[in-house]
């Protein structure tokens, strides 16, 4: 069964939305989150730049 | 010479007194005063409190950093201030008692010509019946990890029920706020998870029920009023993110709630709707609400001022407007922007221990009466930041004398970073990262949100938390003012 059935098989949960076996798989996957480290650190900067 | 007295050797305190120190070299004194020998990095006390990282990982010894910046330490804790002097003394002081094994308990009065309170939060664990010991110390029925040594507990009952799961017993895990009036949802929510996690690590997921308990009139309210982000092209609100992540992790939450009372193995709860009920548990983290650490004032003449002084919270006051109206008229300008007492202009209070001039949070109460509403946070950014303004001011208060321009840090024109883990491993573990501007929502300058979404987004994954680990490493290299502390931002 997908992670997804059971996830949305409680009432409580089932008006919000779920990532996918893809989604899911992205956020672990190495190359893609050192890109992503790499923008948030820009972003955070930016931010941090900001408030002082 | 001048002596600047900082109360607090926290996030806020310990970047005020080391900037100040720095700044002001040998040409004047400063004083930290605080009742711990150790300073805590208070973030990754998640960590311990999941057994995965240990007590020493995140503490170290404050004399030797203090001794190199050439700051006089006392270990103790203040008690009371002269802000005027008394009878036997025309220079306003601080009374301290101390905690240092050998002379705990002893007083000492220390003068000064500028203070700065930065004493962070009491836990207030006894608001709560059952929650606290009745002296002021958390109760036996749940788990905390607000220090670190609450967080190395915490721990030890995390494993007996993990035990207690592989031995085919289930057990129900109830985490989140325990009183209608707390703030710091944002330290739950990380537990809540990391507890997640270590339970799917152990493989004992399937016996354990988890559930979120919380005074947030909806998920992912942190206090802040949730806030809108980008994420993944759209402008979401938080209460979106925040469920999506517990529905993906299977975790129940119990919203709007007071927790009225704790009892071994249960709480009682009111709800929004003025319903009230009972949820049982096997392991509850319940933070505690806050308040002033209960520091007291006197005039010259030895009268009570502490009313004077302080908001009826116990927080201190400074330049905020403190005038009470309807939610509608808050505004971001009621926010203090130099954390000067008004009353007494050589006295500022940084980080928790300033008094807010309201929640940001929309304030809710529950049919019967009972105010249900998360108050403001103040989490490590801000704290620092604000703790480096006042020293800056007070520096120049010192050096240039006393017309010299205050420095400014507004909550309502800061931002802040959060990285709030998900779970800790290097290849597996998640956070949220998140970054939110400013950090009090300014409905004139955005009338919709109240927040400027370039600069308000967050994500989850592996890459916050490496930002999260690095982070661990970065702020205690920077405490331990090691060589290069000052260029690390707060
Ligand atoms: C579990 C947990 C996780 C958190 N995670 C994050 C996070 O990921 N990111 C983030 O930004 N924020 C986080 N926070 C919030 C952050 O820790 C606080 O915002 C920050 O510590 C506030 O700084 P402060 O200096 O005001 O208070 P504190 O850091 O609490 O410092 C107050 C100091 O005053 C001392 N003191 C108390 N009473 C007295 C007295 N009478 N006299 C003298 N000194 C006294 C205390 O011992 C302490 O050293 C977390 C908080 C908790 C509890």
């Amino acid at each position: 069964m997908k992670e997804e059935e059971l996830n949305f098989e409680k009432e409580q949960f089932s008006l919000t939305m779920i990532p996918g076996k893809f989604a899911r798989s992205m956020r672990t996957c190495v190359i893609w989150q050192f890109i992503r480290f790499v923008i948030i650190n820009v972003k955070m900067i930016i931010v941090v730049g900001k408030s002082h | 010479m001048a002596r600047l007295v900082v109360l607090g050797g926290g996030v806020a305190g310990h970047t005020t007194a080391t900037f100040a120190a720095k700044w002001l070299g040998s040409q004047h004194e400063v004083v930290v005063v605080t009742p711990n020998s150790k300073w805590n990095w208070i973030p990754s006390n998640i960590w311990v409190g999941v057994g995965q990282m240990t007590k020493e990982e995140v503490t170290f010894d404050l004399a030797p950093v203090y001794a190199k910046a050439g700051i006089t330490f006392h270990q103790a804790k203040a008690v009371s201030i002269n802000p005027e002097g008394s009878d036997s003394s025309e220079k306003p002081f601080v009374t301290i008692e101390y905690t240092e094994e050998g002379k705990a308990g002893e007083t000492e009065v220390v003068e000064y010509d500028y203070l700065v309170n930065a004493t962070g939060p009491k836990l207030n664990f006894d608001a709560t019946p059952g929650l606290g010991d009745g002296n002021g110390q958390m109760g036996d029925n749940t788990v905390s990890v607000c220090t670190a040594d609450h967080a190395v507990h915490a721990s030890h009952k995390l494993a007996e029920a993990i035990e207690k799961m592989k031995g085919g017993t289930r057990q129900k895990f109830l985490i989140g706020t325990g009183h209608g009036m707390c703030t710091c949802q944002g330290a739950a929510f990380e537990y809540i998870f990391n507890i997640e996690n270590e339970l799917r690590k152990s493989g004992v997921r399937d016996m354990a029920d988890i559930k979120w308990i919380s005074n947030e009139s909806f998920l992912g309210d942190f206090g802040m009023g949730g806030l809108h982000m980008k994420v993944g092209g759209y402008v979401v609100s938080s209460k979106l993110f925040a469920e999506s992540l517990y529905a993906e992790r299977s975790i129940d939450w119990l919203i709007g709630a007071h927790t009225s009372k704790v009892e071994n193995g249960k709480v009682e709860y009111e709800l929004l709707d003025g319903s009230k009920g009972e949820e049982e548990f096997d392991f509850a983290m319940l933070i505690p609400p806050f308040a002033g650490v209960g520091l007291k004032a006197y005039d010259k003449a030895g009268e009570d001022i502490t009313g004077t002084v302080f908001a009826p919270n116990g927080f201190m006051k400074v330049d905020a407007d403190y005038t009470a109206k309807p939610y509608a008229e808050w505004k971001a300008s009621d926010w203090p922007r130099t954390y000067q007492n008004p009353t007494y202009s050589n006295m500022f209070a940084a980080g928790i221990a300033f008094a807010p001039p309201h929640l940001i949070s929309k304030p809710m109460k529950s049919p019967n009466g009972t105010p249900i509403n998360p108050t403001p946070p103040r989490t490590g950014m801000p704290s620092g930041i604000i703790g480096k303004a006042v020293a800056h001011s007070v520096c120049d208060l010192m050096t240039k004398g006393e017309n010299a321009h205050l420095h400014e840090a507004s909550m309502a024109e800061m931002g802040a970073a959060c990285v709030a883990s998900a779970g800790k491993g290097v290849f597996t573990g998640t956070a949220a990262a998140m970054t939110v501007y400013p950090v009090v929502p300014d409905f004139e300058k955005y009338p919709g949100t109240g927040r400027d979404t370039d600069y308000t987004f967050g994500e989850i994954g592996l890459a916050g938390h490496w930002i999260k680990h690095i982070l661990h490493f970065l702020f205690i290299y920077k405490a331990k003012l090691n060589p290069g502390w000052t260029l690390i931002p707060e």
